[in-house]
C-alpha cells in the first residue's frame, strides 16, 4: 500500500441503540412541580381524548449520557465529512459564517406572520437574491418555497396543469417528455401530477437524438422537463432546436439545473427559449443538504407563468417589501408560508462572497477540476468512460464504467465502494436507475476540492482496483476499517420485513 | 435477471436448523452442469460457438476456453453453505470445477466417456448437446434444489429441453449469447444467488425468465434471428436493493403487469388484441385471468378469449372480421428483436392487414438500457415492410412511462 494513502480507522463504540439504553427513572432535565392553580389551566388546556393513558416507551437517560451517545453515533459516520466527490449531488463545502449569519435574531426570532414592515430586513434579502437568480436565469420571478429540486420539479408539473386548464387544454395535453439522463424526480413528479411520461433514450452521441424528439411530441406534449448538461456530463448541443420544437406544438419547457454547477454565469435558460428552470441552493449555492424538507428548490419562470407561481412573491413598492399572494389562478402552496428562508440566506451569502467573476472561476474551476480527474482516472486499469468516441470535454461530470475489473476480477461497483471507505474517503456515486453503462461510477470534483483532495481520492480508487485484481477477497469483504461492516440489506423491499421505526423493528422482529 | 444477492448471511439458516427446502431436513442439494466449449468464440468474434467447426476456428484464432475459470469463480461462492449437497456432471462438465474449490461433488450416472479437462492448446472436450440433455436428466431424477449451468443460450435451451420448470435453473454466464433472461450478471452473481436460494428456497423468491437463442449463421451474416425458446423458473434478483434507486425483481414485476394492463385499458371497446409470444406479452392474458401461449400468439377482444396459439391462417381470419386491431409484442433481450424469425406466424401479410399504428409494445426498462446498439429490429422477411415498420415506436415500460425507441431492420 501507498505510505501516502490515509491510514483510517473509524471509532467502533459497541453500544445499543438509545431506545434500549438508561434505567427506569432517569432524568436529564428535572421539571419544577407545577402550581396547582396553573396545573388546573393545563388540564383544561388538553381534552381527556387526547391524553395518553399509559406514558410513551421513551429511553430514560440523564443529559450527559444522551449527549455522549450521539457523539458516539457522529464518530462512527463517516459520510460527507471526507473527500466526497459524489456526482450530480455537486458537494460543496457549506461556510460555517452562515450559520452565524442565519442565526442572528433578525432571522432566527422572527416569524412570517408577522406585518412585512417588521420583516423589511429578511425581505430585502429574499427579494435582492431573486434579483440574483433573475440575472444568472433571465427568468421573470423565481419563488423559494419547495423545500428541494424534486419539490421544484412537482412544483413546475403543477403550473403545466394549471396553465393548459387555463387554455381549455388539459383533457389533450396528457403526457410530459423527458429524457432517461434528466434526473428522475421529472418523470416522478410528473406522473405524479397526473401526466404521462414520454421518455427518450440516449442516442450515439450520449444525448437523444432530434428525431426521437419529434417522434415524441404532438399535440398531446403538455410539457418538456429536461437537465443539460446530464448527469455523464455531456451537454446536448441542439437544446435551442429542442425547445423549439416542443413549443411549436404547444407544450411548457422546463430546464432542471439540477447541473448548473459547470455552466454556472455561461448558460441562461432564457436566452434557450426555456418557460422554467430549477436552482438547488443546497448543492449548486453552497447551502446545507438534508433529506427531503430543508433545502431550497429556487423555481424561476417567463412572465406567461408568473400567475401560477405559488404565492407569496416578494415585491418592493416605493422602497418598501411586501408580500404578494397572488390570486386564484396561483397553483397554491408546495410548503409552509415562504419556504426554507435560512436556506436563501446562505445562498444569498455566498453569491455575495464570491461575486459575479468568483461565480463564473467556480463554474470553470469545477470543469477544470474534472477534466483533471479524467485524465487520471483513465489510467487506471479496467477504468473507461461512457461514449469514448466523443471528442468534447465533459463539463462538471463524468460517468466511468468499471465493467472490466468486474468481468476480470468479479468484483463489482458496490464491493469498490465498500472497499474505499476503508481509507476514510466517501464513496463515488454510481448512477441513477437504469444504469445504462455497465458498472457505472461518476464522480464529480467541484471547486470545492484542492488538488491534493482529489489526488488522493484517485489514488484510493487506484489502490482498491490493484487490490480486486491482486487480493479480490479483501475488497469483496470490505469494509474492514468501519464500526459496521457489509450493511445486510436484506428486507429493503420486504415489507414483511422493513421497518423505519423502532415500534415497528420490535414488532415485526417478534413476529419473525 | 438473476444477480448476486448480498443479504445471503442474514438469509441463511442458523446452524442446526433444519433445510427448509422439505420436511425431512435433508441437506440443499446442488446440480452442477458445466458446457467446457462455451464462450470460446467469443473473444475471437465468432458471435457464438455452435458445432465443432466454429469451436475448431476459435481455437486456430487463439480463444482459451473461459467456462471453466468462470465456473470456479461461481462455485467460491458456495463456500459458507451449510451442508451443501454437490450434484455435478462429470469431469470437465463439473466435478473437476468442484473438485478445484474443495466441494466434494457426488457423480450422478453416466454412460458415455468422462470428458476431461485439458491444458490450453490441446484442444476442447468433445462434448455435445446431447451430454449437456443427458446430465440435466440425471440432475432433475435426482432432485435438485436447482441447476446449475455455466454456458451461453445454446446451453440454456438444452437445460430448459430437459427441465422446462420442474427445477429452477441458474446460468453462470460464460456464452457469447446471452439474450436469455437465465443469467447472473457475473460469475460471483451467479454464486451468490445460489447460495440465497439454497438457503432459503420459497416459491415466491422464482420469477419466470425466458429461455432465447439466436441463430448464429443468421448472426454472422449481420442478419437478426433471435428466437424465444422457452421459459424455465429462476430464483429472483435482488441484486441492485443496495443500489438504492429500486430495480428489484419485485418492482419490475409490477411495472410489467401494470404497463400490460394499462396497454389492455387503452384499447377501444370492441378491438382485437393479438398478444405476442414471451412472458411479458403473456402477462396481459394473465391479467384478465386467461391463459398464454409462450410461443405463440394468443388472441383476445373485450377481455374473452378468441383464439389460443393462431397460425398464420387463423390470424388473418380473426382480422377478416375484426374492425380493428392491435398487435402486442414484448422485447427479446440482446439484440432488441421485436419481429423476427422466431414468431413467423407474424407474417408480413398480418402485419401489413394490421396496418400501421397497431403495434403496442411493453418491455422493461433495465432490458431496454441493456441493448446494444439502443434500437429495436424488424425483420419480418419482406424489406420493404421493414421500411414501413422503421422509425421511433413508444415502448410501454409501466402503468405511467413509455421509452421512446429507434426501430430499424
Amino acid at each position: 500500500m501507498s505510505p501516502s494513502l490515509p491510514r483510517y480507522r473509524s471509532a467502533d463504540w459497541d453500544e445499543p441503540v438509545v431506545l434500549e439504553l438508561g434505567r427506569p427513572g432517569r432524568r436529564g432535565i428535572y421539571a419544577p412541580q407545577v402550581e396547582d392553580d396553573v396545573a388546573a389551566d393545563v388540564d383544561a388546556l388538553l381534552p381527556p381524548g387526547v391524553r395518553r393513558t399509559t406514558p410513551p416507551a421513551l429511553p430514560e437517560l440523564s443529559e450527559f449520557e444522551v449527549q455522549r451517545h450521539y457523539n458516539h453515533l457522529s464518530q462512527m459516520t463517516l459520510g460527507m465529512m471526507g473527500i466526497n466527490l459524489f456526482g450530480t449531488c455537486t458537494m460543496k463545502y457549506n461556510p460555517r459564517v452562515n450559520e452565524r449569519v442565519v442565526a442572528r435574531p433578525e432571522l432566527a426570532e422572527v416569524h412570517p406572520q408577522q406585518d412585512p414592515s417588521t420583516l423589511q430586513g429578511i425581505l430585502e434579502i429574499v427579494h435582492a437574491f431573486e434579483g440574483i437568480l433573475q440575472e444568472l436565469s433571465g427568468m421573470d420571478r423565481f419563488v423559494f418555497q419547495p423545500g428541494g429540486g424534486a419539490d421544484a420539479a412537482y412544483t413546475h408539473a403543477c403550473i403545466t396543469r394549471a396553465y393548459h386548464a387555463s387554455r381549455g387544454e388539459l383533457a389533450r395535453r396528457t403526457e410530459v417528455i423527458t429524457t432517461i439522463q434528466t434526473h428522475p424526480c421529472s418523470p416522478a413528479t410528473a406522473a405524479a401530477a397526473g401526466f404521462d411520461v414520454v421518455t427518450l433514450p440516449l442516442g450515439p452521441d450520449g444525448y437523444p437524438t432530434l428525431e426521437s424528439l419529434k417522434a415524441a411530441v404532438s399535440d398531446r406534449t403538455a410539457a418538456l422537463m429536461v437537465g443539460n448538461p446530464d448527469d455523464m456530463g455531456v451537454y446536448n448541443p441542439e437544446m435551442k432546436e429542442w425547445v423549439r420544437i416542443v413549443h411549436e406544438a404547444g407544450g411548457l419547457c422546463f430546464y432542471d439545473h439540477a447541473n448548473f454547477n459547470g455552466v454556472m454565469s455561461r448558460i441562461r435558460a432564457r436566452e434557450l427559449g426555456f418557460d422554467a428552470c430549477m436552482y438547488m441552493l443546497h448543492k449548486t449555492f453552497a447551502g446545507p443538504k438534508g433529506g427531503g424538507g430543508p433545502a431550497v428548490g429556487a423555481y424561476g419562470c417567463q412572465p406567461e407563468l408568473v400567475p401560477f407561481l405559488p404565492r407569496p412573491l416578494v415585491d418592493l413598492h416605493d422602497g418598501v417589501y411586501g408580500l404578494d399572494e397572488g390570486d386564484e389562478r396561483s397553483i397554491g402552496r408546495v410548503r409552509e408560508y415562504w419556504g426554507n428562508v435560512p436556506v436563501v440566506v446562505k445562498a444569498y451569502s455566498w453569491v455575495r462572497a464570491l461575486g459575479a467573476e468568483g461565480i463564473r472561476q467556480a463554474a470553470d474551476l469545477s470543469v477544470i477540476a474534472n477534466n483533471y480527474m479524467e485524465t487520471r482516472l483513465l489510467q487506471i486499469r479496467g477504468v473507461s468512460k461512457s461514449h469514448p468516441h466523443l471528442t468534447q470535454h465533459r463539463l462538471e461530470m463524468t460517468r466511468y464504467s468499471l465493467e472490466q475489473v468486474h468481468a476480470d476480477t468479479g468484483i463489482d461497483v458496490h464491493d469498490i465502494q465498500n472497499r474505499m471507505v476503508d481509507f476514510g474517503v466517501d464513496a463515488p456515486w454510481l448512477a441513477h436507475e437504469p444504469w445504462l453503462i455497465p458498472e457505472p461510477i461518476t464522480p464529480e470534483a467541484g471547486e470545492t476540492w484542492s488538488k491534493e483532495d482529489i489526488d488522493t481520492w484517485i489514488d484510493v480508487l487506484a489502490e482498491v482496483v490493484r487490490e480486486a485484481y491482486e487480493d479480490p477477497e479483501t475488497v469483496r469483504t470490505a469494509p474492514h476499517n468501519h464500526a459496521i461492516a457489509q450493511v445486510q440489506a436484506g428486507g429493503v423491499d420486504d415489507p414483511e420485513r422493513w421497518a423505519t421505526t423502532w415500534r415497528a423493528h420490535v414488532r415485526k422482529r417478534a413476529s419473525a | 435477471m438473476p444477480g448476486p444477492d448480498r443479504e445471503q448471511d442474514a438469509d441463511r439458516p442458523a446452524p442446526g436448523v433444519a433445510h427448509p427446502a422439505s420436511g425431512d431436513g435433508r441437506r440443499p442439494r446442488l446440480g452442477l452442469i458445466v458446457n467446457p466449449v462455451a464462450g470460446v468464440g467469443g473473444r475471437v468474434g465468432l458471435k457464438g460457438s455452435d458445432g465443432a467447426a466454429v469451436q475448431r476456428r476459435a481455437l486456430w484464432a487463439g480463444a482459451v476456453p473461459q467456462a471453466s475459470v468462470r465456473t470456479i469463480r461461481a462455485l467460491r461462492r458456495l463456500a459458507g453453505v451449510t451442508g451443501l449437497e454437490v450434484l455435478a456432471a462429470p469431469g470437465a462438465m463439473g466435478a473437476d470445477q468442484a473438485a478445484a474449490v474443495g466441494l466434494s461433488a457426488t457423480a450422478i450416472a453416466w454412460s458415455g466417456t468422462v470428458p476431461s479437462s485439458c491444458a490450453p492448446g490441446q484442444g476442447l472436450p468433445p462434448t455435445t448437446a446431447a451430454d449437456t440433455r443427458a446430465a440435466a436428466r440425471e440432475l432433475v431424477r435426482a432432485g435438485v434444489d436447482l441447476l446449475l449451468f455455466a454456458g451461453g443460450d445454446g446451453t440454456a435451451c438444452d437445460v430448459h429441453d430437459v427441465v422446462g420448470d420442474r427445477v429452477p435453473v441458474l446460468g453462470i454466464p460464460t456464452g457469447v449469447k446471452m439474450h436469455s433472461g437465465v443469467f447472473a450478471s457475473s460469475p460471483e452473481a451467479a454464486g451468490e444467488a445460489t447460495a440465497a436460494w439454497l438457503a432459503d428456497p420459497s416459491p415466491d423468491r422464482l420469477v419466470d425468465a425466458d429461455v432465447a437463442d439466436i441463430d448464429e449463421v443468421a448472426v454472422r451474416e449481420d442478419r437478426i434471428a433471435t428466437r424465444l425458446h422457452g421459459r424455465v423458473r429462476v430464483p429472483r434478483d435482488r441484486a441492485r436493493v443496495l443500489a438504492a434507486k429500486g430495480g428489484t425483481a419485485r418492482r419490475v414485476d409490477a411495472e410489467l403487469d401494470a404497463a400490460c394492463a394499462r396497454t389492455m385499458d387503452d384499447v377501444a371497446p370492441g378491438t382485437l388484441v393479438l398478444v405476442g409470444p414471451g412472458t411479458t406479452a403473456g402477462r396481459a392474458l394473465r391479467g384478465l385471468g386467461l391463459p398464454s401461449t409462450l410461443l405463440g400468439v394468443d388472441a383476445v377482444r373485450d377481455g374473452e378469449d378468441v383464439g389460443r396459439d393462431l397460425d398464420e391462417r387463423g390470424l388473418l381470419a380473426l382480422l377478416d372480421d375484426a374492425p380493428s386491431a392491435v398487435l402486442l409484442l414484448g422485447v427479446v433481450g440482446g439484440q432488441g428483436a421485436l419481429l423476427g424469425r422466431g414468431n413467423q406466424q407474424l407474417s408480413p401479410a398480418v402485419l401489413r392487414r394490421l396496418g400501421p399504428g397497431a403495434l403496442r409494445v411493453v418491455a422493461g426498462r433495465d432490458k431496454l438500457a441493456a441493448l446494444s446498439p439502443g434500437a429495436l429490429r424488424v425483420d419480418t422477411g419482406d424489406a420493404e415492410l421493414d421500411r414501413r415498420l422503421s422509425g421511433h415506436l413508444p415502448v410501454r415500460v409501466s402503468a405511467r412511462e413509455t421509452v421512446v425507441m429507434a426501430v430499424a431492420p
